[in-house]
């Protein structure tokens, strides 16, 4: 089993009265509650709490994109990608991702991940999302109608650019060029292994399984409401003719780790608080712009409650608008979190993970209003308490084929050290 | 009222609807933000001396087809095979809000598939002083909240009708607004003002004092100064941005008044 420290970086300065007095996280958020001092050391708090799960043992770092999104603060994951390429030794780095309609034209992506693959020695998950129709169709103007296509035409110029023999010309729907000529290989060959964070489209979960890229659920409600997407994804693969190899799926959950789950529960309610409340104060004039889901989502929505339930994935946001739980009892009692000791938080990820069969797990240990001591503390418990009684699970009978494959070691380079360190 | 005939025209593959009522000289109309879900008192109003001939644009109810229109020159491409499908080819035409903005494109690039003119507080434009609302960051309902004054008379057009599946026709009002984002995301200038020198047909340009979406007071003059052609202007009192639909009676006599203006009859 794999191990990733996923970071949202949210902005931790959110008043107390945020959702009474303000309408949105996203898009339209208020930009009076931006301060550039507090987030310059949020940032390198962030950073450093990265590095530091990277030192401590965690398979992957991981970093993803929101724009205009007080909740997650990475318009561009590949800068912050960038850093870890060079403070990381041996993680994986996992963009999750590249919200590939948003770049123009999309052979900026092949470049920069191409970039991060080299810097890194060939550590780099790439990672494909869709987008969001609030990063999407509301912070990038896209056009809801187009989104989707656009995400695909423009994974297609990207996987050839990686792997085209020479320069090559594209006359696209959308994206017309000559001479296309992405010079610089990533190391891993033919490409690094590609991710797909998704939501609950069948259409995603088949085109995932035909192409052997990783389907990863990234839900902030816990495995319970999970469960339902994940046997939809199974299906497909097993539809496909594909082994239901574990590693071929990805899944987020929330997790604290304390000596005891009191001591967890006190230790997080504020930070998990924070982000259920604020962090998803998300107004729902930007959840639902019209052509964004397909008229075949739309019709298993309005059809059947089980389908609408699956598609709940769609739009992760409805998760809170429709159960509504606000405190850390709540986010218990409904499974968004899992809290307690080592072997309470082992247990519950092993049962997890075999039941969602998922070989890949995002944890994410900070979030909210998180400090770093208590984040790094979360890293420490979980890289020494938690993982490794985890760390063998499915390796047995399953390769993990989305790993990344680095340079040997003979092979890196790794940054010289400061001249303070040197004296 | 009785209801109008119905037909079928095909538009790249796609069927469209068009409804048809009354006898008369021939004027079409090109619905608007929510299309014709059902013929409205307005078109019955013009039915009385008209040959009424109201073709549904793709996407729109009664038609499909719009997601092969990428770019606003798939849409009047689309617009002018739909205009001679249906045997409007150089008729008069009546263009409604979003209908209003492809009728107008329409007369700028290609004037002789239309005869006169006339404008219902169309989109297309964008003015920073009167910024067009963005349409779909609503909640739920707001926008067609907004969209007019006569909500007694929209809502029950937005119901669905009596022996209709309940999922279809919620498929096919969701199927407009996607077509509606579609052709306008994000309710910025298309591009219309470059072209409305060439709009030489004599036009009519009607808006309502109540237009929430589109400013009466900026919007009205900005097209009547780039049309070329002969240019009457009115504001109805009491009327939102669907116009027709919240006074059908003041914008059928208007509208009706300048179609019977010999003076304004284009030149054969």
């Amino acid at each position: 089993m794999k191990f990733l420290w996923f970071h949202l970086m949210p902005y931790m300065g959110l008043p107390e009265n945020f959702t009474e007095k303000y309408r949105s996280v996203w898009v339209d958020i208020d930009r009076g509650l931006f301060d550039p001092v507090e987030a310059h050391r949020m940032y390198n708090d962030f950073l450093d709490e990265m590095e530091f799960a990277a030192e401590v043992g965690f398979d992957a770092v991981c970093v993803n994109e929101h724009h205009a999104n007080a909740y997650g603060m990475m318009p561009s994951p590949n800068i912050m990608a960038a850093t870890m390429a060079r403070r990381t030794k041996d993680a994986a780095i996992c963009v999750l991702g590249n919200s590939l309609a948003l770049y123009n034209p999309p052979i900026r992506v092949a470049e920069e991940m191409a970039l991060l693959d080299l810097i890194s020695g060939g550590r780099l998950i790439a990672g494909f999302p869709v987008g969001s129709p609030m990063d999407t169709c509301y912070a990038y103007s896209q056009n809801p109608n187009m989104v989707r296509d656009r995400y695909y035409e423009a994974h297609d110029l990207i996987m050839k650019a990686w792997q085209a023999d020479g320069p090559f010309d594209w006359n696209g729907r959308f994206n017309k060029m000559r001479n296309v000529n992405v010079w610089q290989r990533p190391v891993q060959e033919p490409h690094p292994p590609v991710w797909i964070p998704g939501g609950g489209s069948v259409e995603t979960w088949e085109w995932c399984a035909r192409r052997d890229y990783l389907y990863s659920y990234l839900s902030y409600f816990g495995y319970k409401m999970g469960r339902k997407t994940m046997a939809g994804y199974w299906e497909k693969v097993k539809e496909v003719g594909k082994d239901p190899n574990p590693f071929r799926a990805g899944f987020l959950q929330f997790v604290g780790v304390a000596e005891t789950r009191e001591e967890a529960i006190k230790l997080y309610r504020e930070p998990a608080e924070y982000f259920y409340n604020r962090c998803l104060h998300v107004d729902p004039r930007f959840t639902g712009p019209p052509g964004y889901l397909s008229e075949t989502s739309i019709r298993a929505n309005l059809g059947s409650q089980v389908a609408a339930a699956a598609n709940a994935a769609q739009d992760r946001y409805a998760g809170v608008l429709a159960t509504a739980a606000n405190t850390m009892e709540g986010f218990l009692e409904k499974g968004y979190m899992v809290i307690g000791s080592p072997d309470e938080v082992a247990a519950q990820l092993r049962e997890m993970a075999v039941e969602l069969n998922v070989g890949n797990l995002m944890v994410l240990l900070h979030y909210g209003n998180m400090k770093k001591d208590v984040a790094n503390y979360n890293t420490q418990m979980f890289a020494e308490k938690v993982a490794p009684q985890l760390r063998g699970l499915f390796e047995d009978k399953w390769e993990n084929h989305w790993w990344p494959k680095p340079l040997a070691a003979a092979e890196r380079a790794y940054p010289q050290p400061f001249l303070e360190a040197a004296e | 009222m009785s209801t109008p005939s119905e037909r079928t025209v095909s538009v790249n593959g796609h069927a469209c609807r068009v409804l048809e009522k009354g006898s008369g000289p021939v004027v079409g109309y090109l619905a608007g933000l929510v299309g014709l879900p059902a013929w409205t008192p307005f078109l019955d109003e013009l039915a009385r001396d008209h040959r009424v001939i109201a073709p549904s644009l793709p996407g729109f109810p009664g038609a499909t087809g719009h997601e092969d229109l990428d770019h606003l020159i798939d849409w009047v491409a689309a617009t002018l095979d739909l205009i001679e499908a249906a045997g409007l080819a150089g008729e008069d035409l009546i263009g409604a809000s979003l209908g209003g903005c492809l009728a107008a494109e329409v007369a700028a690039l290609s004037p002789r598939s239309v005869g006169r003119l006339v404008l219902l507080a169309p989109l297309g434009l964008y003015d920073d002083a009167a910024p067009v609302p963005h349409l779909w960051a609503k909640k739920s309902g707001e926008l067609n909240q907004e969209l007019c004054e006569a909500q007694d008379v929209l809502q029950p057009m937005l119901a669905a009708p009596e022996g209709a599946d309940p999922v279809e026709w919620k498929i096919e009002l969701s199927r407009a607004a996607a077509a509606g984002a579609r052709l306008l995301w994000p309710m910025c200038d298309l591009g219309l003002e470059k072209r409305l020198h060439r709009v030489a047909a004599p036009t009519l340009i009607l808006w309502g004092d109540r237009d929430r979406i589109l400013d009466p007071r900026v919007y009205p003059g900005r097209l009547a100064q780039g049309i070329r052609g002969p240019v009457r202007q009115a504001v109805l009192p009491g009327a939102g941005h669907l116009l027709d639909l919240d006074q059908p009676v003041a914008a059928a006599a208007a509208v009706r008044e300048f179609l019977a203006d010999a003076t304004t009859r284009q030149a054969a």
